[in-house]
């Protein structure tokens, strides 16, 4: 669905710019640890720290970790450059940062939605994180504050900025992509994706235009989107608010602007006369990155399957059915991919469970916990579907058993379902109880015979007391129909 | 007065390996001249004396052992105060970093020690090495020791005065334009710029980063190879060392020159005095006589050189500079925000011609005005480089003045910057192309102070500069400031 929401006749165009912190084990130009959440300024060096007389070192796989990038997003791999952008500020150690300008590692790509779409991607190119100001005082921010820390463990470490074509046309549009680029990242084992902890960083340029024109809009550049749900909201309330500008005579003016997640509002930050003019020049201590072709196939090689296409392998494990989109399953399907728990549908369907099976247990419940969900033997896994697909345990039980399996890491699931004295009962069993209970309730079998339906529900219920709630419902149903079927 | 300099460094360690001398008595020895003479020379910013004892106690330490104390064995050297040395004051002659002790140490120190040498002291500089006279520096002006009334040169005035002066027998330094052999010709001592690349950038504060070259100054040729050879090569804490040098330039220094071809930079003499130019027609009679062909040659984009280095410079450094801001280290002067605080800090902390040369580079670089000169002169940067290789084509070496004049007065060319930058009019085109040049001493001019003569070299040429520079050296020696033959132990 595109447009501005509440306002016929008006088209929003969003591009997206997204900061992603590579996850390598050292900073972009310094051997410092890249790690998150660690005592304040306990990784630095003179490099991190912009000391006087230090030089840069491109770190290689930081590199390697861009290329993926492009890669997987279907980009050129250029030979690139390094450039200065030089402006103040305290988090910033050496007053300018080192950043890829005009000829960035990777450029011309694009990205496939969920839902067929194609976002162009202008560019993807490496520069360096800045340290992390805390502002302390009423205002928590820079102005009105009392004084103000610098951590310096960020300083330095490796950012991809992806910056999309303005191909976006709607919020839930502007969601679906920030979602699909974040399983890209994850999936090329560059970032981890956390937007809370800052290691996946959105911003959003938003205009309006009227409905037909081809004409973009004065744009505004949207900060501070600490979640795909703020920045669905952050776009709507601002193509919002530029379609009131406009309907009521006024110009959007170019400028910067927050999101303020209390009040739903985005308030300016900085206009387009305020900007810095940040006299980019060619980095004098770097040299140009040259990517041979022997390494550009190297890295695309080793990419494992992304989104997009592990998506379309587990839709083709239903058949003939379509898994539709924004459906139901097409929800447990992203679910799975999001989690990586593919192997797990893919096994257990390999071994004879039925799709449908196999993706609801894995997108509801080992979900719950994927981290041990993917360290979980695949064995294990599929043994348990197997005896829920056999009617040897009920789907509550296998819901307990896989939750101690995912607790113990793995474990023999026969063996799990005998301790939590889930019996599995054989069709002899099953069989037996039914008669049982048919012989217990002539009348109400008599009834049931002649056609009375709801019936089936009585002995099931009867069955089901009679072996502490140990008997599958369906193959009760089925011995049921079977009896009655009898002359 | 021609002051007398020390025993050379290849004899000091020779002496201290073979254990005719200790360190420590050879380092007490400089102390001693130090103390005696820099009050009037002020070479000096920082003297480390504590420090040079403890390492001669090392490298006597290591001799007792039987260890190899390395190629510099107890030689003392100066190094200029843009380099960074552990734990000891380094302040780029500038209010802004005083107090400030570096964490580690320069690359080029830290190959230093493992050699054997002992640093003696930081040498004087002008501010961030933004001058030509080492009077910009915020701890006073360097004096030359061939006559206090005069500039040293600059902007590595301080580590070719102490060697002048007999202080010490070696001295780091960084030319970014010159500032290595612009002084060495006004000190009448040997200072090389190597390429660009040879010698490792790490630790050496930045002025102009692509243009900017640590490099050795000697009372010999043959000592400042060996400097050379323990500095230079490659480092992986520097992105643009090159890592394809010819190992032991001091072994080929007496090769010779014979077969080789020199041509005679006929754009530098122009500007030149009268009896420079003398001296630079002596020296390249002496490379003839040596078997060289010798013959004029014309590159008429050099002249372009000094106008593009006055915005490529200024331009990297106003970038460079930036992190002088208060927030880390050096000088902070209080003030309510940030930006207060920021410009209260340069302001106090940085002298007039850093400002300058700041405010040129910011605006060489701004929107609007950068393709007009910042990419103008890189452009020219570009020809000159061309020009360079086109010429190197026929010639092996290229001879000229290193300095228009020789040492002029202290004050005299302060307020007016352009005649002070053009003091390294024939020296800046070497570091636009990335070219080793070396200045040699030759003789004197007829105010009695001493010439410098340049050989310039393509990249990676260094061992053809030093064979050269080796021959203009021995014809010197049978010059003084006269024209009158002397004898080579009258001139040590």
């Amino acid at each position: 669905m595109s447009g501005v929401p509440g306002h016929d006749g008006w088209e929003l165009v969003v591009g997206l710019e997204v900061h992603c912190e590579l996850k390598t084990a050292t900073k972009l130009f310094c051997g410092c640890p890249n790690s998150f959440g660690d005592e304040p300024n306990t990784n630095v060096c003179p490099v991190c720290l912009g000391l006087p007389g230090s030089l840069p070192v491109l770190n290689q796989r930081a590199v390697e970790l861009a290329m993926a990038i492009g890669t997987a997003l279907h980009c050129d791999i250029r030979p690139s450059t390094f450039h200065r952008k030089n402006y103040f500020y305290p988090d910033m150690p050496k007053d300018y940062q080192i950043s890829q300008y005009d000829e960035p590692i990777n450029a011309d790509g694009w990205l496939e939605l969920p839902d067929g779409a194609r976002v162009g991607i202008v560019r993807a190119h490496l520069e360096e994180d800045t340290g992390k100001t805390t502002h302390a005082g009423a205002s928590g921010r820079i102005h009105g504050a009392d004084y103000s820390l610098v951590d310096y463990n960020r300083s330095g470490v490796p950012l991809v900025e992806i910056v999309s074509a303005p191909d976006l046309r709607s919020p839930a549009q502007a969601r679906s992509y920030a979602a699909e680029l974040r399983a890209i990242l994850v999936a090329t084992g560059a970032s981890d994706g956390k937007m809370e902890e800052g290691s996946m960083r959105v911003d959003a340029n938003v205009s309006v235009r009227r409905a037909g024109s081809s004409e973009l809009g004065t744009r505004c550049e949207i900060k501070n989107l600490n979640s795909l749900r703020s920045l669905a909201h952050a776009v709507e309330h601002e193509a919002q608010r530029q379609v009131e500008v406009l309907e009521s005579g006024g110009v959007v003016r170019q400028e910067t602007r927050h999101w303020d997640e209390d009040r739903g509002a985005t308030v300016t930050l900085r206009s387009k006369e305020e900007a810095e003019d940040y006299r980019y020049f060619l980095e004098p201590d770097l040299v140009p990155v040259v990517p041979d072709d022997g390494w550009r196939s190297a890295v695309a090689e080793a990419l494992p399957p992304m989104p997009a296409a592990r998506r379309r392998k587990l839709g083709a494990l239903f058949g003939d059915e379509p898994v539709e989109p924004g459906g139901a399953r097409s929800d447990q399907v992203a679910t799975v991919v999001d989690l990586g728990l593919d192997e797990l549908v893919e096994a257990a369907v390999a071994e004879g469970v039925p799709a449908a099976l196999a993706l609801a247990r894995t997108a509801n419940e080992a979900a719950t916990d994927a981290d041990a969900a993917r360290r979980l033997p695949l064995v294990s896994y599929v043994a348990l579907l197997r005896m829920e697909a056999t009617g040897e345990l009920t789907a509550t039980q296998v819901k307990t058993v896989l939750a101690d399996l995912l607790r113990d890491g793995g474990g023999d699931p026969a063996e799990l379902a005998r301790e939590r004295g889930f019996e599995a009962l054989s069709s002899e069993a099953v069989a037996a109880m039914v008669a049982d209970a048919i012989a217990a309730h002539p009348d109400e079998w008599g009834r049931y015979r002649s056609g009375e339906d709801k019936l089936t529900g009585f002995f099931t219920g009867a069955v089901m007391k009679a072996s502490r709630g140990q008997a599958d419902g369906k193959a009760v149903a089925a011995e049921l129909a079977r009896r009655r079927a009898e002359p | 007065m021609r002051p007398s300099p020390a025993r050379t460094a290849s004899a000091l360690a020779d002496a201290v390996r073979s254990g005719s001398t200790t360190a420590a008595a050879v380092v007490e020895e400089s102390l001693a001249a130090i103390a005696h003479g820099d009050g009037e020379v002020h070479a000096f910013v920082t003297v480390l004396a504590d420090d040079a004892r403890r390492q001669a106690a090392e490298v006597d330490r290591r001799v007792a052992a039987g260890e190899d104390p390395g190629p510099l064995a107890g030689v003392p050297v100066a190094v200029k105060d843009n380099l960074c040395t552990r734990g000891a004051p380094t302040t780029c002659g500038s209010r802004i970093l005083e107090g400030w002790h570096p964490p580690y140490d320069a690359t080029v120190v830290a190959r230093l020690r493992q050699a054997g040498a002992v640093v003696v002291g930081k040498s004087n500089m002008d501010e961030f090495a933004m001058g030509s006279s080492t009077e910009t520096s915020a701890f006073g002006p360097t004096r030359n020791p061939w006559d206090t009334s005069r500039v040293p040169g600059g902007s590595s005035g301080g580590s070719a005065a102490a060697v002048a002066a007999g202080f010490v027998p070696l001295a780091l330094g960084s030319d970014t334009g010159g500032s290595i052999r612009q002084p060495a010709a006004l000190c009448g001592v040997v200072g090389l710029k190597p390429t660009y690349g040879a010698v490792s950038r790490y630790g050496l504060v930045a002025f102009a980063s692509s243009l900017d070259q640590v490099g050795p100054f000697a009372t010999s040729v043959v000592d400042a190879a060996l400097l050379f050879d323990v500095i230079g090569g490659h480092d992986p804490l520097d992105s643009t060392s090159l890592d394809r040098l010819p190992p032991r330039m001091a072994s080929v220094v007496g090769d010779g020159v014979d077969g080789l071809s020199v041509g005679v930079l006929t754009e530098h003499l122009d500007g030149a005095a009268p009896d420079v130019v003398r001296r630079v027609h002596e020296a390249a009679e002496a490379c003839a006589a040596a078997g060289a062909s010798v013959e004029e040659v014309s590159v008429p984009e050099v002249r372009y050189g000094l106008s593009a280095y006055y915005l490529i410079a200024p331009a990297e450094a106003s970038s460079n500079l930036a992190r002088y801001d208060g927030v880390r280290f050096g000088l902070r002067v209080a003030a309510d925000d940030v930006v207060a605080m920021n410009t209260a800090t340069r302001t106090a902390g940085f002298g007039a011609e850093v400002k300058r040369r700041i405010m040129l580079g910011t605006y060489a670089l701004s929107a609007g005005y950068v393709d007009a000169y910042y990419n103008q002169a890189l452009r020219v940067r570009t020809l000159i480089a061309e020009a360079f290789a086109t010429t190197y084509r026929r010639f092996d070496l290229l001879l000229g003045p290193t300095s228009p004049t020789t040492a002029f007065a202290l004050g005299a060319k302060l307020e007016d910057p352009l005649a002070m930058y053009l003091s390294d009019v024939c020296t800046i085109p070497s570091n636009l192309a990335g070219h080793p040049a070396i200045s040699v001493p030759f003789g004197t001019g007829d105010d009695g102070l001493p010439v410098g003569v340049q050989l310039m070299a393509p990249a990676l040429a260094e061992n053809t500069l030093l064979r050269a520079a080796a021959v203009v050296e021995a014809a010197a020696a049978l010059v003084d400031g006269d024209g009158n033959a002397v004898g080579v132990e009258e001139q040590r």
